[in-house]
């Protein structure tokens, strides 16, 4: 067994083999469950019987209508599109973490649904058609007057509000799904031994570490030796 | 069936309400002690290895609100089940005063929950009245409780190094973790300004103490609960092994009603009610220790009214619920541009900081008497709900990799790429000081409202004053100096009179205390030294009820190692024939 391996088998000791497939940070093992997460299932999280029931409760029902869904889509594509290094919004289930988030926080339900509808006014009033009826360069049109709010002008400032909250829970659905933690380079998460800060980073900032800390703190290779002290 | 109280006819020799730190230690000295005990716990059994209860290496995405605050105030990977409103059990509040109480009704309570700050209280803490004057000592002295911190420190494991300093004891110290980035950054920052940065004293096994439970594999979630039990929480460091001596019958979703005494005045059980069948049970015990929370066990003493003890059980110095304190808090945050498009690397380390700013500045040259610890965070975490908001404010005023500054806010490839360059150049700071324990606040029943089980509640009154209001402003001013230092730039508005300077709510902290205090004089204190009420020899209070002060630590560590003295005392009276 290699020192990775024992240190995996060391961490998750005691647990069951259901629990470990389900919690180690093994992509390869974890395709299927991983994707439904993803689109805001609820395998165990550890919920008390409270919590499963309100869980149960809140995806009872959508919140969003379809037209409503359909809109969010597009602006999440637009907020945070597909790229060299990552997916789209959609294709890492920003939509359908909207449409909970807003029953998890019913504060949020107002500014999204009349926010919506404040779009689709705007369009009307410009092209005579709905936000996600109007071409690519239509809607774009409107987006570039609400999404810059120090330039936008005073009259959009309803649209520049409800873009910035959309920005919000684009970006938090985005980077708190697989594909987005990927994206970021969060790299933890999963069982190791911290031995510091790499070299070639404390030499970037001009840090090292003092004779006195280094005598002090732990010397890994004693990281499962029994302490003691007399 | 008849409404009635079910009664058995056992008889413990200890029946514990509560099983966080003070309940849980009881548990394990009298079980070693070989004494029969009955363990009262309001809420479940929990254990962080049960796969069904388990959120340790869970990611964002396996929560639909990707741990967002709503259902766990802490999130919803945070071990902690209650919060600061549960459910069908109130709590009010008087002369429009602020109190936030946040209650854990599961095995271990708040321990589960705890950044595992395990410092132990300085000499100067336990006569603080004597240096300065002000609130009053305590009836032992710090060199009467180190052979008790010594032995927590060795049965549990804490992390540090001995410093040497005046007030802040050294121990029995594992090694700590090597600094993070952002906390060398800080330490050269705060060394720069005379302000002392030294390696945080944490319970988690950077090096295991037994064979029982294993080291640390740094994923920084032990507020998650730790599933190979590398950090301190009651119920897997002290009450599963105390289970394992076969004395000890644990009583989960026990929701103790009122402490029962017989016309000699002596504490004879507990009466509860089951929270699963909704049914009335006594428990008989020889000796009764109340470990329900300061609070909590200062409501189970006023609710136990008597012919003898009208005022409620060992309350003739009507102290009980007084004295409340807990401490005091304010923080800041910051952007440090030099971390923007850092390298990436997996920083997690152990939960919490590995560096710590304890209290290093003299308050007879200052305008606030008390002093507060620093703690603070940061660095390449874990994104959960809230990553990424406010980015409208932070991308506008840093030049782009082209050396350009953009339009704040936007939309597109542009914006994604501006996530990733500010991913992890975050820090927070947060004061935890030290206010003054005062008649005036207090916790008391409320005449008026019981929760769902009929349980009269507490009703909270409680005020700051100049002392704890010119402390916040000074953790504001040194967050501010230290923020400079770096290089950093402060996020929002400096926090000022018009808030308290950011002083959080009372309560908000979690460390409050005092409720049962200890002292020499039964006139003005509940407990004697020996945390046993005066006015009923067989009934004991572990909790943090029995602080005189709550100095500018974290309470845990004291409420161990008071623990274990007085099962101690309570077995050496048991013999002596004494209770």
């Amino acid at each position: 067994m290699d020192r990775r391996k024992s240190l995996k088998a060391l961490a998750l000791g005691t647990l069951s083999v259901s629990a470990l497939l389900s919690t180690t940070g093994c992509d390869d093992k974890k395709t299927d469950a991983a994707k439904d997460s993803d689109k805001a299932s609820t395998p165990g999280y550890g919920r008390t019987d409270d919590e499963k029931l309100r869980d149960k409760q809140l995806n009872a029902e959508p919140y969003f209508t379809d037209p409503e869904m359909k809109t969010i889509a597009v602006l999440a594509d637009i907020i945070i599109p597909a790229d060299e290094h990552s997916g789209s919004a959609t294709e890492a289930g920003v939509p359908e973490f909207i449409g909970f988030i807003v029953k998890d926080k019913p504060e949020l339900q107002l500014p999204m649904r009349g926010g919506l509808r404040w779009l689709d006014v705007q369009s009307a009033k410009r092209v005579n058609k709905s936000f996600t009826e109007s071409t690519p360069e239509e809607r774009l049109a409107i987006v570039d007057d609400i999404a810059y709010p120090e330039k936008a002008k005073p009259e959009m400032s309803q649209g520049v509000a409800f873009f910035n909250l959309m920005r919000n829970l684009t970006a938090t659905g985005f980077f708190t799904s697989k594909i987005g933690i990927k994206d970021l380079g969060y790299v933890g998460n999963t069982p190791n031994e911290w031995n510091g800060v790499p070299d070639d980073v404390l030499k970037q900032y001009g840090l090292a570490y003092d004779e006195k800390t280094l005598a002090e703190c732990l010397k890994i290779e004693d990281r499962t030796k029994i302490m003691t002290w007399d | 069936m008849a409404f009635e109280i079910k009664k058995t006819g056992k008889v413990y020799d200890v029946c514990i309400v509560g099983s966080g730190a003070g309940g849980g230690m009881a548990a394990k000295i009298l079980s070693d002690a070989g004494l029969k005990i009955a363990l009262l716990e309001a809420g479940p059994k929990y254990d962080p290895a049960d796969p069904d209860q388990m959120t340790q290496l869970k990611w964002p995405y396996e929560s639909p609100r990707r741990g967002a605050s709503t259902t766990r105030p802490f999130g919803d990977f945070d071990a902690a089940y209650g919060g600061w409103e549960i459910n069908g059990e109130p709590y009010t509040k008087k002369n429009g005063t602020e109190f936030d109480w946040f209650r854990s009704r599961m095995l271990g309570g708040r321990t589960n929950h705890w950044g595992r700050i395990s410092l132990r209280f300085g000499p100067r803490d336990f006569k603080h009245r004597s240096y300065d004057g002000l609130g009053d000592d305590w009836p032992i002295s710090y060199e009467e409780v180190a052979p008790y911190y010594d032995r927590v420190d060795k049965m549990i494991g804490v992390f540090g190094t001995k410093e040497n300093l005046p007030n802040e004891p050294d121990g029995y110290f594992l090694p700590p973790p090597k600094p993070r980035l952002h906390e060398l950054m800080i330490k050269k920052a705060a060394g720069n300004l005379g302000i002392p940065v030294i390696p945080a004293r944490l319970s988690i096994l950077t090096r295991p103490v037994n064979k029982e439970r294993s080291p640390c594999f740094y994923c920084s979630q032990c507020n998650r609960g730790c599933s190979v039990y590398g950090d301190f929480s009651s119920s897997s460091v002290l009450v599963k092994p105390a289970m394992k001596s076969g004395h000890v019958d644990l009583y989960t979703n026990a929701m103790a009603r009122e402490v029962l005494t017989d016309s000699s005045g002596k504490a004879t059980g507990v009466l509860y009610v089951d929270k699963t069948d909704l049914q009335e049970y006594s428990v008989n015990a020889k000796v009764i220790i109340l470990a329900a929370s300061a609070c909590e066990s200062a409501r189970l003493l006023l609710n136990s009214k008597s012919a003898k003890f009208p005022n409620g059980l060992a309350n003739g110095s009507g102290v009980v619920g007084k004295y409340l304190h807990d401490s005091t808090g304010a923080s800041r945050s910051a952007f440090l541009p030099q971390l923007m498009d850092r390298k990436r690397y997996n920083e997690d380390g152990t939960g919490g900081m590995h560096l710590y700013i304890p209290w290093w500045g003299d308050n007879k040259k200052l305008d606030f008497p008390r002093g507060y610890h620093v703690e603070f965070g940061g660095g390449m975490h874990m994104p959960g709900y809230g990553f990424g908001f406010g980015m409208e404010r932070m991308n506008g005023k840093y030049p782009g990799k082209d050396g350009a500054t953009k339009a704040a806010g936007g939309y597109g490839a542009g914006l994604k790429d501006d996530y990733r360059r500010f991913f992890g150049a975050q820090v927070g700071f947060a004061g935890r000081g030290e206010c003054i324990a005062r008649e005036e606040n207090y916790c008391e029943i409320d005449p008026n409202v019981v929760d769902k089980w009929g349980i009269p509640v507490l009703r909270f009154n409680y005020t700051w004053t100049d002392h704890e209001i010119k402390q916040a402003k000074h953790m504001q001013d040194t967050f501010e100096q230290i923020i400079h230092e770096m290089g950093g730039v402060a996020n929002g508005t400096k926090p000022g009179a018009d808030t308290m300077y950011g002083l959080e709510n009372p309560g908000r902290i979690i460390h409050e205390v005092g409720t049962t205090r200890m002292g020499d004089d039964p006139r003005k204190s509940v407990l004697n030294k020996f945390n046993q009420a005066h006015e009923c020899k067989n009934l004991f209070v572990v909790d943090g009820g029995s602080f005189v002060s709550q100095a500018d630590k974290n309470p845990t560590w004291t409420i161990l190692a008071l623990s274990i003295r007085a099962s101690e005392y309570v077995v050496d009276q048991l013999k002596k024939q004494n209770i």
